[in-house]
């Protein structure tokens, strides 16, 4: 069978549109009085098959006609964009008004610190890099922002999507998604080999916290895994972090002997020798010294394992973004939710390939049973999928949406007041 | 009656208005007339000679602000300064008639800069940092009463929720001071240390939030005291942009057919006006006549800025400039002295090969009169001041402009070279230049030329003319900081009598205008 006539069948039969409609309608598919009937109307959707940009009257029925290979979703509009022509002139102006603050990280952005392969590679030795960057999105969009509704999605092919769906989230200007995703910026990119970072002798409280989280993960997982320290080169590579030549002759002289047997051991050598150091800076009397030591260490971790946001996705709030559930039509996965609680855990390299669904729901067909009617997905793999899909994020979701319709329409029976 | 109907076409901005300003109390450093969000338009009526006075003061104060930065002063480092213009232009006698000129001079100049892009973008950058110099001057308990005054949706923490995040900012403060000192002073400062604290939606303070700067919790901002003017000045740039916006679009509906020939001009000439020495009228400064024609290619040498060097260069060689050309060269040459009859033997000469004789007459003649304000609607034009050269963008083929702007890194450093200055005053200039410092960039050119500090800074081509032959000529006064000369001059000559951009004509029987 032809990916095409896959894809056809996957959106015909298994693509799970009931949560999907849910999630995007935000309560306003209720009977509540607050309920906004045209919202859904006026979000864009983008099926990458001739380009156009179609208006929504039965999702369903413009995804199973299109049976797009790449399902894009962008904002929602003050009017629905399929109308934009007949509004143009009119004095109106087609704007975005609202969208879920996103984030992409994308595998390809680390090659430099990934020895397993590079492009469109992903192996669970890499999967690491982004099971940590959910973390420490998670941490700070939680804590820091205090975002409840996020939803981690697989790319279906070497990365993670984040989609924060809180009402605040969703009317945040350019400017403010633009402030969150620099809050998120440590990285800066690579200059001389080195990375650029944004770290300093002393640090937020969010860089403290991102620290910890990612230093078990650079040492347990990426230094064995990666195996960084495992070569001349590498190690060579990963000494110009240290600004102190007396370290770094001594580290290469113990690295040498053979004392440290494998990566993490040499890492370990190598800690053990600026905590040297900054013993002896600290009887100078040197703190600056000794902190900066600290900073050369954190900064080696924050290089090799600290997120690296496609900052321009965050940015605006028009910008595009492959849907969940959606089939990547090279490699044949589909987009699945991942538990930020178990990021670790997810094994890119067996997520559900459109294929195996197809096979499994064939074998199914005889017993569907009635009540699954439109829901054929219950008897595949995509089970577990959407199970975290509900479990992590829709539940609480469709809980908080019912909770500010009903807010709102208190709201508009008092007084009006002062909205931020 | 001028039906100036601001009040409703401005708009009020997005926040909830206090009803007035916020006096200052006699601790305050400075006494500030007030602090306003200028979301209510003075009531009662207005003269025109108060309009354009006010306007014209409150111009002075944001100039002066702009000249400071261009020296490359940061803002923090401006703070007494702009506070001392801030007394000199806009105290009036009683605490009312201070209130009501700030106010009154800040609708009168939204008047005048919001028409375009450019002008919008230097009023609000000027605004702004007005607002924040005197916002950090006031005590911490009238920041918290202009805060509390103006609805905006900050309040201080509560002795609870600081102990709560106190560890958390106190890091977020370290890394942001990097010195315990300065962190420590913060938390001991105050008699009560969650004072110097307040709590913000993180969206209010995205700026601190990018970098940053402030620690937060569960979509709260905690910002520091010293931080707090982030958290006022945004709402405030945010209601002025967006005013300023409206009230553009608006400018017909604002300013009525029937009174828009009396109240444009003023307007209009409000945001093209230079605070220095007013060169436009070279006979009243006595430099009329002091220039033939013949003495422009000495002159070009000894004492033109690289701007007007360029385009008598150009014109010398191509016989040619196009209109924005002959109007930036023609009017400075009028202000350098040179009469109506010697700048027609100029312009007919260098123009011979390509407008000869009649062709000149029909084309160009008109041209060079109106520049003296013999043809046309007879104003008298005003030589262009620096930033508004530097502000026009040259096409294809035009050669005005400001050079150390327009030109690229090797073509502006090959035509510094030829000035004959010493090579470390033109690294000098093109480092300033390629930061965006085009004016000191220009003073270094000065500097480099003459071998003596430029105390004035570079504002205007004629200024930088004059300085120029003084120093040549020997007659250098001692002047003292750029600034407080420049307004020296100004004040000496208060518009809006002598150098008012009104037509005598329709002065008259405007003597008051009425706010709507
Ligand atoms: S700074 Fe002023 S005087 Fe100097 S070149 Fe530019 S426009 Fe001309
Ligand atoms: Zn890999």
């Amino acid at each position: 069978m032809g990916t095409q006539e896959m894809m056809k069948l996957y959106y015909g039969w298994i693509f799970p549109y009931r949560d999907f409609y849910k999630w995007l309608a935000y309560g306003n598919d209720s009977k509540l009085p607050q309920a906004d009937a045209g919202f859904m109307q006026r979000r864009e959707f983008c099926f990458t098959l001739d380009g156009d940009i179609f208006d929504l009257d039965g999702l369903q029925a413009a995804i199973k006609e299109r049976c797009p290979s790449k399902l894009d979703i962008g904002p929602v509009y003050n009017i629905n964009p399929a109308r934009r022509a007949a509004y143009a002139g009119s004095g109106q102006t087609f704007t975005p008004v609202e969208r879920e603050l996103v984030f992409d990280i994308d595998l390809t952005d680390y090659d430099d610190v990934r020895t397993c392969g590079s492009g469109g590679h992903i192996c669970n030795k890499c999967w690491p890099l982004m099971a940590v960057a959910i973390q420490i999105l998670d941490a700070g969009l939680r804590r820091d922002f205090g975002f409840q509704h996020i939803l981690y999605v697989y790319s279906g092919r070497r990365g993670v999507h984040a989609w924060v769906c809180d009402d605040r989230a969703r009317c945040l200007s350019d400017e403010q998604r633009t402030a969150v995703a620099n809050y998120f910026a440590v990285y800066r990119g690579q200059e001389g080999g080195l990375a650029r970072l944004a770290l300093g002798l002393e640090e937020h409280p969010a860089v403290t916290r991102a620290a910890a989280i990612l230093e078990p993960v650079f040492v347990e997982r990426l230094l064995p895994e990666q195996g960084l320290l495992s070569d001349d080169k590498r190690q060579e590579a990963l000494l110009a972090y240290i600004p102190s030549e007396r370290v770094r002759e001594r580290a290469r002289q113990r690295w040498a002997q053979g004392e440290a047997g494998d990566d993490v051991a040499r890492w370990h050598a190598l800690e053990e020798e600026v905590a040297k150091e900054q013993a002896t800076l600290a009887k100078a009397r040197d703190t600056r010294g000794a902190k900066a030591l600290d900073r050369a260490m954190r900064s080696v971790v924050f290089a090799h394992a600290y997120p690296r946001l496609d900052l321009e996705v965050s940015k605006k709030m028009n910008h595009l973004l492959k849907a969940p559930f959606c089939v990547h039509p090279k490699t044949g996965k589909v987009c699945v939710p991942i538990d930020p609680e178990r990021a670790h855990k997810f094994d890119p390299e067996t997520v559900v390939t459109v294929g195996r669904l197809l096979d499994q729901l064939n074998k199914a067909r005889g017993g569907v049973k009635g009540s699954d009617a439109g829901e054929e997905w219950r008897s595949t793999d995509l089970v577990p999928a959407i199970q975290t899909f509900r479990a992590c994020f829709l539940d609480g979701l469709q809980g908080a949406c019912r909770e500010s319709l009903a807010a709102r329409a208190r709201e508009s029976a008092a007084q009006p007041t002062l909205v931020w | 009656m001028v039906g100036w109907v601001l009040a409703n076409s401005v708009g009020a901005p997005a926040l909830t208005p206090s009803k007035e300003g916020l006096s200052s109390e006699p601790g305050s450093k400075h006494a500030l007339p007030s602090l306003s969000m200028y979301s209510e338009l003075p009531g009662s009526e207005i003269s025109i000679e108060e309009f354009e006075q006010a306007a014209l003061d409150r111009l002075r104060v944001l100039k002066g602000l702009d000249d400071l930065k261009a020296k490359g002063f940061r803002p923090d480092q401006v703070q007494d300064k702009v506070l001392s213009l801030v007394d000199q232009y806009l105290k009036a006698a009683t605490r009312e008639s201070t209130i009501r000129k700030d106010t009154v001079s800040h609708y009168v100049l939204r008047l005048a800069y919001c028409r375009t892009e450019e002008l919008r973008r230097w009023f609000l950058a000027q605004e702004c940092d007005l607002f924040r110099a005197r916002f950090r001057a006031l005590l911490p308990g009238e920041q918290r009463a202009f805060i509390e005054g103006n609805r905006l949706p900050f309040r201080p923490l509560t002795p609870a929720e600081f102990r709560e995040v106190e560890d958390d900012l106190r890091a977020t403060m370290l890394a942001v001071t990097g010195s315990l000192q300065q962190t420590n002073a913060l938390f001991q400062g105050a008699a009560a240390p969650h004072e110097a604290f307040y709590r913000a939606p993180f969206e209010a303070v995205p700026d601190l939030v990018g970098s940053r700067r402030v620690y937060l919790r569960a979509g709260h901002a905690y910002v520091s005291r010293d931080q707090a003017v982030s958290l006022a000045v945004q709402p405030f740039r945010a209601a002025l942009s967006k005013a300023l916006v409206t009230t553009a679009r608006r400018w017909s509906q604002v300013v009525g057919p029937s009174e828009a020939h009396r109240l444009a001009p003023i307007v209009e000439s409000l945001s093209q006006r230079y605070l220095g020495p007013d060169y436009s009228d070279p006979e009243k400064r006595g430099v009329t006549g002091q220039v033939a024609a013949s003495d422009i290619p000495r002159l070009a040498q000894e004492s033109f800025p690289l701007c007007m060097q360029v385009m008598a260069q150009a014109l010398h060689e191509s016989h040619h400039l196009k209109h924005d050309g002959r109007m930036q060269l023609g009017l400075f040459l009028k202000g350098i002295g040179l009469p109506l009859e010697e700048a027609v033997r100029f312009w007919r000469a260098e123009m011979a090969a390509t407008a000869p004789g009649e062709k000149f007459d029909k084309e160009f003649l008109y041209n060079v009169r109106h520049n003296y304000g013999k043809e046309g609607n007879r104003r008298d034009y005003t030589p262009y001041t620096c930033s508004k050269i530097i502000a026009s963008v040259p096409g294809v083929g035009q050669v005005h402009g400001c050079p150390f702007r327009t030109f690229g890194p090797d073509a502006l450093r090959s035509a510094i070279s030829r000035l004959q200055v010493t090579p470390a005053k033109v690294d000098e200039a093109c480092a300033k230049a390629k930061a965006g410092h085009f004016q000191l960039a220009c003073a270094a050119v000065w500097e480099g030329k003459h071998g003596c500090s430029c105390e004035t800074g570079i504002n205007h081509p004629n200024q930088y003319f004059e300085e120029s032959q003084k120093v040549l000529h020997g007659e250098q006064q001692p002047g003292g900081p750029g600034l407080s000369q420049s307004q020296g001059v100004s004040t000496a000559n208060p518009a809006p009598a002598g150098a008012s951009p009104l037509p005598a004509s329709v002065q008259p029987h405007t003597k008051h205008a009425r706010v709507a």
